[in-house]
């Protein structure tokens, strides 16, 4: 039950991005095609889950132990980073078309904020190593859902009539906000 | 101060690196990629200036349709014919010598030929002279003169004359065609450079009227076709032209009786003039 609650909570009442504002870049950067947000979602929400569980293994086996706590930002960042290179390799192997849809937003998970972001609040909420694999989880079905939500908004606004002023940035802005003000709506929901 | 909080550190730090490193290492061995290795190799022999002469987008982009098939290997225009004859190494096929363009400046109106119809206090521009009614020159086909084509050439090869009309410097041109693009009248013309001889006005207006314009402009008369003969030049839209096909790369004009001046003949040093 513990365990659901966290999920939940990660997934769409905390969601990252629109509730906490975390990893705003590929949610506005990649989110044209739903296909491609679909994939980006799934590479964060590995990279995330990942991340998850092998920070809290290196945070209480390594760091803690020793009095390391202070080396957790580079350590965090060492872990992100690597994964990142891992699920590049695998998709550039896996899906050219889509490691080239992806461009350079894929490498930019390395700097997404939301991973880096996941990983402390995990530390700072003194998580156990289940609480942390689900909220990782949670989290990454969170940015997924926020990204699909945008990228099917998107596509069909390509067939809208946008005001000229605004087309473009200006429309993304407003629907992103607009996204944020409904997440809000589950505030009370846990 | 413990050292060996250092010491612990540098080996916690160093052990998960390395533990990531080992990680990364063997996934890249399995998830190594087959890419064509000939790619990078024309990659490395392209001039790298990324200017989008061949039409694709940037060098390696270029190299990737070169080794698929689907661009030339002489293709660069930028790196001619030395450069079509490494990728042909590379690739291991022959070369047929694409011949390599210049720019050539069709137009001989400068401030000191031209008529001017009033002061230009717009943005130095010539795409923003073009589009408010074109500058003070007269002419409604020639050159602005704000060398909009000078600032587009990423080679440095042109400059503006004190005539204020742009001048190629034929050692420097590459035949990228940024200057061309750039050229909202299109004086800008890409030219092989066995073409020597050229009709330097673009000015299609009735005779009577382009005389009044320009001291230099074509007043389409048709002497030189006449004197030319043999279909070497026609008329065209009251403007004459070389048929090159036939013209080939000689370099004397065929007449000089050319009342303006238009037809012009390149000198030896070969700069645009």
């Amino acid at each position: 039950m513990e365990l659901l609650v966290i999920f939940i909570s990660a997934a769409i009442v905390n969601n990252f991005v629109l509730t906490q504002f975390l990893g705003i870049c590929p949610f506005v950067g990649v989110s044209k095609r739903l296909d491609s947000a679909i994939s980006m979602g799934m590479a964060v929400t590995f990279v995330m889950t990942i991340t998850a569980v092998v920070t809290w293994l290196i945070y209480h086996l390594l760091l803690v132990p020793y009095n390391l706590e202070i080396l957790q930002y580079v350590s965090f960042i060492l872990v992100i980073a690597s994964l990142v290179q891992l699920v590049e390799m695998f998709i550039r192997k896996v899906s050219k078309p889509l490691y080239d849809a992806l461009g350079i937003f894929l490498p930019l998970i390395t700097t997404n904020c939301a991973i880096l972001g996941l990983a402390l609040i995990a530390v700072l909420r003194e998580y156990s190593f289940m609480e942390s694999l689900i909220y990782g989880i949670g989290a990454g079905a969170g940015f997924t859902l926020a990204l699909v939500i945008m990228a099917g908004i998107r596509e069909e606004l390509e067939l809208a009539d946008v005001p000229r002023h605004f087309q473009g940035a200006g429309i993304t802005m407003i629907i992103a906000g607009s996204l944020a003000l409904a997440f809000m709506g589950f505030a009370g929901l846990i | 101060m413990d050292l060996s909080a250092i010491l612990i550190s540098m080996g916690g730090m160093g052990g998960i690196g390395l533990v990531f490193a080992t990680g990364l290492a063997i996934a890249n061995k399995k998830l190594y990629i087959e890419e064509d290795p000939r790619i990078e190799k024309v990659n490395d022999v392209l001039p790298g200036a990324n200017c989008g002469g061949c039409g694709f987008a940037g060098c390696m982009n270029f190299a990737e349709n070169v080794v698929k098939g689907n661009a030339p290997i002489n293709g660069c225009p930028v790196g001619g014919v030395e450069t079509a004859n490494k990728i042909a190494e590379i690739l291991g096929v022959e070369v047929e010598a694409g011949e390599p363009l210049k720019a050539r400046v069709l137009c001989q109106g400068g401030l000191n030929e031209m008529a001017v119809k009033g002061e230009y206090m717009g943005l130095e521009s010539c795409v923003a002279a073009h589009i408010s009614g074109g500058a003070m020159k007269l002419c409604e086909w020639g050159c602005l003169g704000f060398g909009d084509c000078v600032e587009a050439c990423p080679f440095d090869a042109m400059y503006m004359s004190e005539n204020r009309l742009p001048v190629v410097i034929e050692d420097k041109c590459v035949g990228c065609g940024k200057c061309a693009e750039a050229c909202p009248r299109n004086i800008i013309e890409l030219h092989p450079v066995s073409h020597r001889v050229f009709v330097k006005c673009k000015n299609q207006d009735a005779g009577k009227y382009s005389r009044l314009v320009c001291t230099r402009a074509c007043i389409g008369c048709g002497i030189c076709v006449r004197e030319a003969g043999d279909d070497m030049m026609y008329m065209e839209n009251g403007l004459a032209h070389f048929n090159y096909d036939k013209w080939g790369d000689r370099n004397e004009l065929p007449t000089q009786k050319c009342p303006n001046h238009v037809l012009v003949s390149l000198d030896e040093e070969g700069t645009d003039s």
